[in-house]
């Protein structure tokens, strides 16, 4: 197998005295999706803030190498410059810029239409609308997701990707996810959908603040459905989801 | 060159082409403080400008049921450091006539001068005005620039306005509309300021929704730097069924600048609406470490947070 592009080791993050990522261990290899699973409050988009560089997200403990590099040393810009981007949850809202301008921003021999229409939006309608709170949810996810396809990179954290998107339209996410790792990107996909999760190539389970389960996607949404958080060695955390 | 070449070549900087002026389907005035050094006119507008010794005054028409298809070009400034430009000026768009003007002023090198404009609008009904009003300061501040205006918009009228300052630095920016605004007439009224240096800017916008289904929009996006200064007022009032009413005002503080906003909102009719909002603060963080995700270093994220704010 090849090297890994991300390894992330012993990685601890702790605010107020809280412990929210507790030693986590997790090996991402190019083009490979990987998903991570847990309840709301796991500590799934606190891993994702964490690895981009936001502000506030310095680890407590631990070593994260992409592609060779120290990360933890690199401002968010030099990390997306390495390969690396972030999709939010919630993405931000720019007043004045186009969406043909921010699909542009990444890269700029990208082809906007055509990210567009691979995100199902007809480019003919959004080209030339704002990346403003006039977009709906979807609208707006659909259009991060285009952003992040149009740069290329060798790593994407999509943080619920297919949230506020109809049921009907998850099989053009799955797409989008899909195109990523055919264009050569491997994908950190966070999620609670297991129907989502099911097009990973390998995937985890975060329970307060820990991996308790790398595997076979099958395995591991297996165990998501259940109750309490079972580690792969059989120790249960005693954590309820519920 | 002369004063009129001098401003003249100044129009590109508020996105106007000098040809404008040569083109006789397009009506214009060029004032340099209390002389004007060129005008037209067109079928349809009536200009009656005159000179006095401390003023431009004089009254401009569009007569009803004429919708000029060319906008009207207003071209206001002083070629020198100091001098003084005083403006009064009544302008009536009649029943169901439509016009865009386009009010270019410009002080490239103005050191110690002021600028004054006072005017009344009124629009009838039906009638429609696009205003908008650009301003080019050179980087010395120390001006006192005073716009004042009264507006009327009639029964089913729409009036729009689209106030900028992006480059140099002013000085002292005053401006003080009020509108009022009859029954099922539009008033929408856009304001972006960039204040740099110590320009201090108050700026105050009052629409009060006179008639039933009477709607009103007050827009300001305000950036500051440097130790700027800026407290901005929209003042909106709903008196009658069916009126609504919207203030939105976002301002953007940078380095040791200040800014305060104090949208104030009165509705007389309990079925007349009116909402605000207001935000204050640095560039929006979730923004910028989105924008720096794809690449933009810091500085470049926030150059286009702030132009697009501005746009």
């Amino acid at each position: 197998m090849a090297s890994p592009l991300l390894s992330i080791t012993n990685l601890t993050f702790s605010v107020e005295g809280r412990t929210v990522l507790d030693r986590l261990d997790l090996v991402i290899h190019p083009c490979e999706i990987h998903a991570l699973l847990g309840a709301n409050g796991s500590g799934k988009t606190t891993l994702a803030s964490l690895l981009m560089g936001c502000e506030g997200y310095r680890p407590t403990a631990g070593t994260v190498v992409f592609a060779g590099t120290d990360l933890l040393t690199l401002p968010i810009h030099e990390r997306a410059k390495l390969g690396l981007t972030l999709a939010w949850q919630e993405p931000a809202r720019f007043e004045g810029i186009t969406v043909r301008e921010y699909l542009m921003l990444g890269r700029a021999e990208s082809d906007p239409a055509l990210m567009l229409r691979l995100v199902g939006l007809d480019p003919d309608r959004y080209l030339d609308r704002l990346v403003d709170k006039t977009l709906s949810g979807g609208e707006r996810h659909r259009i991060e997701l285009a952003s992040v396809l149009a740069m290329k990179p060798k790593l994407a954290i999509l943080d619920e990707p297919a949230a506020g998107i109809d049921m009907l339209s998850i099989h053009q996410i799955i797409a989008v996810i899909r195109t990523l790792k055919a264009e050569g990107s491997a994908v950190l996909l966070i999620t609670h959908q297991e129907e989502v999760a099911t097009i990973s190539d390998a995937a985890s389970q975060l329970c307060n603040g820990r991996i308790v389960c790398t595997g076979s996607p099958a395995l591991v949404i297996e165990r998501f459905r259940g109750r309490a958080c079972v580690r792969c060695d059989g120790e249960v955390c005693g954590y309820d989801r519920t | 060159m002369t004063e009129r070449d001098t401003l003249i070549r100044l129009l590109p900087l508020v996105g106007a082409e000098p040809e404008i002026l040569n083109d006789e389907r397009i009506a214009h005035v060029v004032g340099h403080g209390h002389r004007i050094v060129s005008r037209r006119s067109v079928p349809g507008l009536d200009l009656d400008l005159e000179e006095t010794p401390d003023a431009i005054v004089g009254r401009m028409t569009v007569r009803a049921g004429i919708r000029l298809e060319q906008p009207v070009h207003l071209c206001f400034g002083l070629a020198h450091p100091t001098g003084r430009q005083n403006i009064r000026l009544d302008l009536a768009v009649e029943e169901q006539a439509a016009v865009s003007v386009l009010s270019h002023c410009l002080f490239p090198v103005a050191q110690a001068a002021q600028h004054r404009m006072r005017a009344t609008v009124h629009l009838g009904p039906g009638a429609s005005l696009i205003y908008s009003e650009g301003h080019y300061h050179g980087p010395h501040g120390g001006m006192q620039v005073v716009p004042q205006a009264s507006i009327t918009v009639g029964q089913g009228a729409r009036y729009r306005s689209d106030f900028s300052l992006l480059s140099g630095s002013v000085g002292e920016l005053t401006i003080d509309y009020a509108v009022e605004v009859e029954e099922d007439g539009v008033a929408e009224l856009t304001a972006k300021l960039f204040g740099h240096g110590t320009d201090r800017i108050t700026l105050k916008e009052a629409v009060v929704l006179k008639g039933r289904r009477s709607r009103g929009l007050i827009k300001t996006r305000v950036v500051l730097a440097d130790e700027a200064r800026a407290e901005i007022t929209g003042v909106t009032e709903a008196h009658e069924r069916g009126a609504r009413g919207h203030v939105d005002c976002l301002e953007i503080v940078q380095g040791r600048a200040q800014a305060s906003a104090i949208p104030i909102v009165r509705v007389c009719h309990p079925e007349a609406k009116v909402t605000h909002e207001a935000a204050i603060g640095s560039v929006d963080k979730k923004g910028l470490e989105t924008l720096m995700a794809r690449g933009l270093a810091p500085e470049q994220a926030i150059e286009l947070i702030v132009s697009g704010i501005l746009r």
